[in-house]
């Protein structure tokens, strides 16, 4: 099938979409947008976390037809250009980025919770996180790279 | 959905020999040695622009799939690939009859077939491949393979395979290693207050989160190119060459994107199948692994069952242990043998034990095969250890850090394998360390956020039944490969002037998996050559090799050979400047310039003109020997240890769990990056934590229950602690820099130091690992005999997200 | 495999009676799974996400209606007040990605014992509402259910929501999983008090082939109270009382051993968090300081 829908402010049109993929599939192999990842296809882990109309959700778990004429922002879409947005300024300053392979997840969900909460204490930030999972850092320095966006945030 | 029609991209015209271009490394700004030196991959992984093994892509690529075996021990009658090939959008359907050279593979053993051929050993074994144009016409393809089994009994523990009625699994037998250490006169030795226990390990995964994957390119000459995650391209090659019958140069492999490693990237998964399906269709051929294939993909951490006997004087000093330590090592051996060693040796503790007799065993079994993870054998004999010193503990009366000081091994002594202790061997500093940094406040349990008490947001206390508990651990690690290995790493560095400014590149064929090697080899080369600007090249198999990044050895090794072959071109300056400048005296490099008695001579800009130096080292470090039939040798390299507190709130009514902190005091010879310190420790506790707490493969009659993150629990960032660290710098003097490798000691007494705490908050004994809620509240946690029968009313399948039926 | 995009609840009726096979998808959070992982190839499926009419609700005869479309996170922010027990359960879903997609209605139409929105619309008496072509009917949760992954669905027929009364009393939600998030529930336990008709509801979840209410307990819990004149005097539940609630609802459980826990762990522990809830939710009646 034909799917057309907005990736990163862009319209981009796709052909002979099996109509069993996800959203996170037409990403990663049809758009060339491998930022989200693939790591449990279940929505257990955060790692494809994209935002769709503006809501935060796991594209694994949105069928690529769903997405037809719907927005979609990607890890790519968050930074302005060459300079990175503020959160990933703050993950990589942080030390909150080893293998890396969650990272992209977790820069979108926490875009998310400094846009709906720019000043989060401790708890709300590991409620809001709990669906991003980290199999190296221990997420301590995930936690430091959330504060230190939300400072920046907030001045 | 109609079947017969491909669901691919029609496939275009077939690019002639496709290739990939090799990847610029990026030139970096690092720090020295010791200071913070952030990541060079850092920013390409926040804008999720790195590339990773499953982001691979290529024109005209192919996509393969494996077909699995559903039974975990069964005779292979017949095998029909006619209907499959028949499909249309397969390229092609390949069987053990297909594989070019060596049939089986392995690391230690070659004993695992490529493909299966006659027997499946295990759920989950690879019996054909599939290369199609879509991921989906791959996976209907696999099930168009008519396989006829003739279903075996399956060994499912590794006390059924010691019997001597079991089936033999292996031409070799049942027994894949048996290690005896032997040391003072255990046999006779008493002692006034004696304490036994039976202690068990639940099989633990890595879970990476980057699923194994690959993309192998075929040369259009007979050779491929292989782009792959891995922890040790030189070993991937050498498997991947003899299997398909290739000289080793034209294997040529490249290390993509790590999505993490853990041990679990040690052995080959999808490695021989893609270059062998690439050679096949002469087309590139991707195969990635979804997370179910995951847990059938790769080795897990052995499970172990074990019986210690502690011996000690009624005033605390330890006489002897008795040990045995059974270890499941599933359907291959992987690296077994090495991780029996480890555990036999490891086994005392880092204690002053007088007499020792430790039995160490592995077994095959019709289990998933299980090898390396993160701590390697130590991470068994650790809790076992340390459970026992608590109960000695309480057997005496005594403080258990007080036992463990009045026990302590020092440099000098000898651990119960003969090698003597080096120097240092902080095991006392640590357990004070860590015992003296401040509790954390014990805050109230009423009004609390209930996120702040055990289960969470899940709401089920606010504050009945909470009690809190306090335990210590403390653990030893060897640091790189053991045992007469000829362990090394060979680093290829090259200093030229390039855009008017001097820039190394360090070459070498070590795995980045998230650790940060590539930024310490950066540093290295800075502080060596004292030149701004630094690339590492991409690892891949055009150098030599740098070995595996296990073993917590990279840093060690790898970074012995860069700075080695970084003082050789050194060297090569100074020579020059003696000569061209008759400079004398004492010569040193910073800041781009060389300099002499701290003033500046010549520019390196100028002293090198066009030239280019390159040098190449090799670095093996010193010699280790095989154990003697008593399990006596200096085996080992170097000794890391590490030491944890654990504060946990125990909800004692219902067993669920907060850990409210841990602290930890290590040993790491010298810091090298900050950041990336903190970050291995906090990493590794988290998986401690893990094996603490959730994380178990559960298999029944041999057979897998939990293969996904449904029920496959992570820790997540609800159930991980702040982390507070003493970090003590005692130099080795015969490592780079005086390091020790740091990525495994935080894994290993981080568990038991928190069951500790369980238990203090409990009262219940806790000898099984993970802990689950019903032992804490003292319920028997026994798994049922049998799984309960699918169909019986649905029951079994309450919840499972993934076996959900369509409706 | 045919992908149906009705973009109103009318076209969404005909297409389902025109294709009573197709598997009907929208927050995705169950069919994906088996999607992805091949486990399930449905010949279509039928996508209700452009179905305005499934996201809206409102007060209807007395009663909330709730489109089976609402997610959790919309749940929580825009009914939590006045379906507090439901507010509490759909926090325990997943994560914040997973509460923004997923949705009681999926939650019905895969009718498993685990489903957290489950329990608390058991516990207040809550009735599904399906439609098709030939008209709507509304049916009791607890028949709606009518085993482990099964409903009360015709093959033509679609959920459209779920009427319930707005909480009259204090409401409590609690579950059982082996780590602090992102988990499916062990097993747990919904309350709601009804001071109107001096009733007690629960619900055990994930501890039997459906969601099971513990009537034993409420006629008990009801009698104690009324006896003690309590929801007038507003006096504390003896602690015995208590005790035999929990023992009573751990008696209605019918749990399995498997993966994620024991029988006899999930008796012992839904029977625990019965007690507690109670404990919670009669403090809260009786309006002791931070019991909410």
């Amino acid at each position: 099938m034909r799917l057309r829908l907005v990736v990163n402010g862009e319209v981009r049109e796709v052909d002979d979409v099996w109509e069993g993929e996800s959203l996170l599939y037409v990403l990663r192999e049809r758009l060339e947008l491998p930022g989200s990842k693939n790591a449990c296809e279940q929505g257990e882990c955060g790692s494809c976390s994209v935002y769709v109309d503006g809501s935060l959700v796991c594209s694994c778990l949105v069928l690529a037809g769903q997405a037809e004429g719907r927005e979609v922002v990607t890890v790519e879409g968050i930074s302005d250009g060459d300079d990175l947005h503020p959160v990933q300024r703050a993950f990589v300053d942080a030390g909150a980025v080893q293998c890396g392979f969650c990272t992209p997840g977790f820069v979108v969900a926490t875009h998310d919770l400094l846009r709906r909460n720019p000043d989060p204490d401790e708890a709300d930030i590991r409620e809001a996180l709990a669906g991003n999972l980290c199999r190296c850092t221990g997420y301590e320095k995930i936690l430091d790279a959330v504060r230190l966006a939300a400072r920046g945030a907030t001045g | 959905m109609t079947s017969g029609v491909p669901i691919g991209v029609p496939a275009g015209a077939m690019p002639p020999a496709p290739t990939r271009e090799r990847p610029r490394s990026p030139v970096q700004r690092p720090g020295r040695v010791g200071e913070e030196s952030a990541r060079i991959d850092g920013v390409p992984k926040v804008r999720g622009e790195f590339e990773y093994s499953s982001d691979l892509w290529m024109d005209g690529m192919l996509h393969g799939a494996t077909l699995r075996s559903p039974h975990p021990h069964a005779n292979i009658r017949r095998m029909d690939t006619s209907e499959a090939e028949e499909m249309a959008g397969v390229h092609a359907v390949l069987t053990h009859e297909d594989v070019p050279g060596r049939k089986v593979y392995g690391m230690e053993i070659p004993d695992q077939p490529v493909l299966a051929w006659e027997r499946v050993r295990y759920q989950g074994e690879p019996v054909a491949v599939v290369a199609a144009d879509h991921p989906e016409t791959a996976r209907r393809a696999l099930e168009k393979i008519r396989v006829e089994y003739e279903v075996l009994d399956p060994v499912t523990s590794a006390e059924e395979a010691m019997r001597e009625d079991a089936p033999k699994l292996h031409l070799s037998g049942n027994v894949l290693r048996r290690v005896k250490v032997l040391h003072g006169q255990p046999a006779g030795a008493t002692a006034e207050v004696v304490v036994a226990g039976e202690y068990e390990v639940g099989m633990q995964d890595q879970a990476f989160l980057g699923p194994e994957s690959g993309l192998a390119v075929p040369d259009g000459r007979g050779g491929v190119d292989l782009h792959i995650s891995t922890q040790w391209l030189h070993i991937d090659r050498d498997q991947v060459a003899e299997s398909l019958g290739l000289a080793p140069d034209e294997v040529r492999l490249t290390l993509s994107g790590v999505g993490g490693a853990f041990g679990g990237r040690e052995d080959l998964s999808m490695q021989i199948h893609s270059c062998m399906l690439a050679l096949e269709t002469g087309r590139p051929v991707r195969m990635v692994y979804n997370r179910e294939e995951s847990f059938y993909g790769h080795v897990h951490r052995h499970p172990c069952k074990m019986r210690f006997e502690h011996g000690a004087t009624r005033d605390g000093k330890l006489v002897y242990v008795r040990a045995g330590l059974v270890f499941d090592g599933g359907a291959y051996a992987s690296s077994s043998n090495a991780v029996c060693l480890n555990a036999a040796t490891f086994a005392c503790g880092p204690y002053d034990v007088p007499h020792a007799q430790i039995e160490s065993h592995m077994l095959y079994t019709n289990n998933p095969p299980c090898g390396a993870m993160r701590g390697f054998g130590a991470v068994q004999a650790c809790f076992a250890h340390e459970s026992q010193m608590d109960r000695l503990a309480g057997a005496l009366g005594m403080d258990p850090i007080d036992l463990r000081l009045k026990n302590a091994i020092e440099p000098g002594m000898r651990f119960p394998f003969g090698q003597e202790v080096p120097h240092p061997a902080p095991v006392r500093e640590i357990l004070k360390k860590v015992k003296d940094v401040p509790m954390p406040e014990e805050q109230e349990l009423a009004g609390r956020d209930p996120r702040e008490l055990p289960g969470g947001v899940s709401n089920v206390t606010r504050g009945e039944g909470v009690k809190r508990g306090v335990g210590y651990a403390v653990g030893f690690k060897n640091i790189g490969f053991s045992a007469g290995f000829d362990d090394y790493s060979t680093a290829r560095v090259t200093l030229a002037v390039e855009g008017g400014e001097p820039l190394v590149r360090v070459h070498t064929a070590a795995a980045e998996v998230g650790q940060g090697l590539v930024t310490l080899q950066a540093q290295i080369a800075r502080t060596e050559l004292g030149v701004e600007r630094v690339a590492v090249e991409p690892a891949d198999t055009r150098v030599g090799s740098a070995g595996s990044t296990s073993a917590s050895r990279q840093s060690y090794v790898t970074g012995a050979a860069v700075e080695g072959a970084c003082a050789a071109i050194r060297e090569h300056l100074f020579e020059r400047v003696r000569e061209e400048l008759g400079g004398n005296g004492d010569l040193s490099l910073d800041g781009d310039e060389v300099l002499s008695e701290g003033r500046v001579i010549v520019s390196l800009v100028d002293l090198l003109g066009d030239e280019e130096i390159e040098e190449t080292l090799e670095y093996h470090h010193k010699e280790t020997h095989p154990l003697d039939e008593n399990g006596q040798g200096d085996a080992h390299l170097q000794f890391a240890f590490a030491a944890h507190r654990a504060v946990v709130e125990v909800d004692t009514e219902l067993g669920l769990v907060r850990v409210v902190e841990i602290a930890t005091a290590q040993d790491v010879g010298k810091i090298m990056n900050p950041q990336a310190l903190e970050g291995q420790i906090e990493g590794g506790i988290a998986q401690g934590l893990g094996l603490a707490l959730m994380e178990e493969i559960q298999v029944k009659s041999g057979k897998v229950q939990n293969a996904s993150f449904t029920d496959y629990l992570l820790p997540t960032i609800l159930d991980m602690p702040s982390v507070r660290m003493e970090i003590l710098e005692l130099a080795d003097p015969e490592a780079p820099y005086g390091l020790k490798g740091v990525g495994e000691p935080p894994t290993i007494s981080s568990t038991p130091a928190i069951v500790a705490a369980l238990r203090d908050a409990t009262g219940q004994p806790l000898t099984r690992i993970p802990v689950r809620p019903e032992q804490m509240v003292g319920i028997s946690s026994k798994p049922p005999e049998e799984p309960p029968h699918p169909g019986s009313a649905g029951y079994a399948e309450i919840g499972r997200l993934d076996e959900r039926p369509e409706h | 495999m045919e992908f149906i995009q009705p973009l109103n609840l009318a076209e969404a009726l005909e297409a389902k009676d025109a294709h009573p096979e197709a598997v009907p998808i929208r927050g995705g959070t169950d069919v994906m799974v088996g999607l992805n992982f091949a486990r399930s190839r449905p010949a279509a499926v039928l996508d209700l996400s452009r179905v305005e009419e499934l996201e809206e609700w409102g007060l209807e005869d007395g009663l909330l209606r709730v489109g089976a479309g609402v997610s959790y996170t919309r749940i929580i922010e825009e009914i939590g007040g006045r379906l507090p027990g439901l507010a509490r359960a759909s926090r325990t879903v997943g994560s914040p990605q997973i509460r923004n997609r997923g949705t009681v209605g999926g939650n019905l139409g895969t009718a498993s014992p685990a489903g957290d929105g489950l329990p608390p619309l058991y516990a207040s008496d809550a009735e599904v509402e399906v439609v098709s072509t030939r008209g709507s009917r509304r049916i009791p949760v607890a028949d709606f259910i009518s085993g482990p992954k099964r409903n009360a669905l015709a093959p033509q027929e679609l959920i459209s929501a779920f009427y319930v009364a707005e909480a009259g009393g204090p409401q409590q939600y609690s579950k059982i999983g082996t780590r602090n998030a992102m988990v499916i529930a062990v097993c747990a336990f919904a309350l709601a008090l009804h001071p109107e008709s001096g009733r007690v509801g629960t619900c055990v979840g994930s501890a039997g082939p459906t969601p099971l209410r513990a009537e034993e307990a409420e006629r008990f819990m009801r009698g104690v109270l009324e006896e003690g004149g309590l929801w007038e005097s507003r006096g504390a539940i003896p602690e015995a009382a208590l005790r035999r609630f929990g023992e009573l609802v751990a008696g209605a459980a019918r749990p399995i051993d498997d993966v994620r826990g024991t029988a006899e762990y999930r008796r012992h522990s839904v029977g625990v968090l019965a007690r507690r809830a109670l404990g919670w939710a009669w403090d809260e009646y009786r309006g002791v300081r931070g019991a909410a």
